[in-house]
């Protein structure tokens, strides 16, 4: 088993090592804090069966702890009474649940066609070359940065359209890339 | 007070608030006069003033189709759904469509975060119709802000007692939550919405059976699109007479929301009446970017097969319009490309979009997209053999006309075959220092017209 909690600096979001049942160990057993668990069990009172809370669920997970390790996927799935296998396979068909750790800023460029026709391409390589060189997914040393590309965002007419964390920001270029990072402290 | 400019003559509906101060919050929606129709409802319907039938007839008539994507009638859809006693005591269940995903379209998260109590009030009003006691709203993931609009939009409502149990003393209980994805274009795709609403990987189901007789949790359940939902409030509003007196005709019906990107002066949502021309949707835009020549339009998403400036230049924007065209209105996404655009490389980028959201089910899709996508990369790097764009239109049509489960492969196919027919020049430019290719191609490519009409079915159910 790789990773644990001597995690490689250059860890690829969404493309971690391959462990046991495949997700990455964070090197400790994991459970709920009681706000977290209370909200779970208020999920399961919204729906007729408890595998349906699991995309909730595990969004109170990465909540918890920032993304879904081998130990999140063993809890969730003894929560909701589930296989940790089919939690693990609901997972990795999601691109949201970060599959490994993550910056403090998870900066997220559209590359879609909309963004594309704005040059997106452009300012999502020029975004990586300014916090040093960093390679697609990759986490800066100082661990404030870690840069992918996704898909079509729906800020069409905010072209090109960037999303840190849970805020959407529009028109990220070339020229305003500087103030944009400045603003991410 | 549209944030956008409107045609003369025509009062917003839909944006009608937006970007009003307070245009999410309950007080202000109730002084706007909200939630009057979901009163008179509520009032109605132990005395009989108001039925099942009697709602889902006025919807019927306004002539509404699916916004979504697909156009499908919304009141005839909703018939499909069993009489109580066929139902084997089965609940039904609404599922609002929030998954908006499609490249270019932006109108239902501008709904859901400046006027959130117009879908709640068009949900209650088809909850009701369909004797929904649970409804959920499925909003893609990386809506997280518009998610917590929805939210507080929920708990005013239930608070309003517009909500809940005996609702305002009518003996309707209605529930309803707002439901999170995770990332996945497919989800859009109203069964596999409904596998990843059980907690499952978001794999479109074979149908039949539809999700009228059997969706979520095997019950019979309607998905319909958030401003389909919230077009169901103002048909309710002022009768399907006046729903139906907006648009060409009376096949495309009502006030539309028009997503306008690309190389326009003022990106933005446009409300129209369903069939404004292109070139006056555009004239609202504030005309090309820089006063640039247009070349190519994509009318509704990246789904959708791409057209000439010529083919516009006349173009109905609706449901049959479009589709007359040999492409469809989708979601009605707008995308504007001007004659700087190179098309091998939109084309290209659309096909990294596809080849990253097949959800990897059905053969010619998983293994179809990501090929095409290679193909195109290495075309626009000129590394091109002489007969790509044949094996690229060969390959094409071996991926569509009901090869798959679903019609996501469909939709990734329409731009490439578009491209590729209508701007194959452009494309040869770049096979000019082409290699001889690696074998022969044993016929030459045909591309059947019908990958149009099934693409116009749409993947946005």
């Amino acid at each position: 088993m790789s990773g644990g909690p001597n995690l490689p600096s250059a860890q690829i979001a969404g493309n971690p090592p391959v462990g046991e049942h495949g997700a990455l160990s964070c090197g400790k057993a994991l459970k709920f804090s009681p706000e977290a668990r209370k909200r779970v069990d208020h999920l399961l009172t919204r729906y007729p069966t408890k595998q349906a809370a699991l995309l909730p669920t595990l969004w109170e997970a990465q909540r918890e702890w920032g993304w879904i390790s081998r130990e999140a996927v063993d809890h969730v799935a003894e929560v909701l009474e589930l296989a940790p296998a089919f939690v693990w396979g609901v997972v990795t068909f999601y691109t949201m649940y970060n599959r490994a750790p993550v910056g403090k800023h998870l900066i997220q460029f559209c590359t879609s066609i909309s963004c594309h026709l704005a040059d997106a391409e452009g300012v999502y390589a020029e975004c990586r070359k300014r916090l040093g060189d960093l390679k697609p997914g990759e986490t800066s040393k100082d661990g404030k940065f870690t840069v992918i590309e996704v898909e079509c965002l729906a800020q069409c007419d905010k072209a090109p359209a960037v999303m840190v964390n849970d805020d959407d920001y529009a028109v990220i270029t070339k020229d305003n890339l500087d103030s944009f990072l400045g603003g991410l402290k | 007070m549209s944030k956008t400019p409107v045609p003369k003559g025509f009062t917003p509906v839909h944006s009608a608030r937006f970007g009003k101060k307070g245009s999410q919050k309950l007080a202000g929606y109730e002084a706007d006069g909200g939630y009057a129709s979901w009163k008179k409802v509520a009032k109605g319907w132990k005395s009989g003033d108001f039925t099942p039938a009697k709602i889902i007839d006025m919807v019927k008539a306004s002539g509404l189709r699916g916004r979504g994507g697909a156009g499908f009638p919304t009141g005839l859809k909703w018939t499909f759904v069993p009489p109580k006693e066929k139902r084997g005591g089965k609940p039904v269940y609404l599922l609002c469509n929030a998954d908006e995903s499609e490249p270019g379209t932006f109108k239902d998260r501008l709904i859901m975060e400046e006027d959130p109590h117009q879908l709640l009030e068009g949900m209650l009003i088809a909850s009701a119709a369909l004797d929904v006691k649970h409804a959920y709203i499925y909003i893609r993931g990386e809506m997280v802000r518009c998610a917590e609009v929805l939210n507080e939009a929920v708990a005013e409502a239930y608070a309003a007692g517009y909500l809940g149990k005996d609702i305002l003393g009518s003996g309707l209980d209605i529930d309803l939550t707002v439901h999170r994805g995770a990332g996945a274009y497919i989800c859009g795709e109203e069964t596999a919405l409904i596998e990843s609403l059980e907690g499952k990987r978001g794999h479109p189901r074979i149908k039949p059976p539809f999700p009228a007789v059997s969706g979520v949790w095997d019950c019979p359940t309607v998905v319909n699109n958030v401003e389909t939902l919230a077009a169901v409030k103002f048909i309710l509003d002022n009768g399907p007479e006046w729903f139906k007196g907006m648009g060409r005709n009376e096949k495309n019906t009502g006030p539309k929301l028009y997503c306008v990107s690309g190389h326009v002066e003022k990106p933005g949502v446009y409300e129209a009446p369903m069939g404004i021309k292109f070139m006056d949707l555009l004239a609202l835009c504030g005309g090309m970017k820089g006063g640039k020549k247009l070349k190519a339009v994509i009318p509704g998403g990246a789904s959708a097969a791409i057209l000439t400036a010529a083919e516009v230049a006349d173009l109905p924007m609706d449901f049959d319009g479009v589709a007359a065209a040999k492409s469809m209105l989708g979601s009605a996404a707008i995308m504007v490309m001007d004659e700087t655009t190179d098309i091998p490389k939109a084309v290209t980028n659309i096909s990294k979009f596809f080849a990253h959201e097949s959800c990897g089910q059905c053969t010619p899709c998983r293994e179809g997209t990501p090929w095409l996508n290679k193909m195109l990369k290495r075309l626009i790097k000129g590394e091109g053999k002489r007969d790509d764009l044949d094996l690229l239109l060969q390959i094409s049509n071996q991926m569509g006309n009901g090869m798959t489960i679903c019609v996501f492969s469909d939709a990734a196919i329409a731009p490439v075959i578009s491209g590729i027919t209508k701007f194959r020049d452009e494309f040869e430019a770049y096979l000019s220092k082409a290699k001889a290719p690696d074998f022969a191609l044993a016929a030459p490519a045909e591309v059947t017209p019908k990958v149009a009409d099934r693409v116009a079915e749409g993947i946005h159910g």
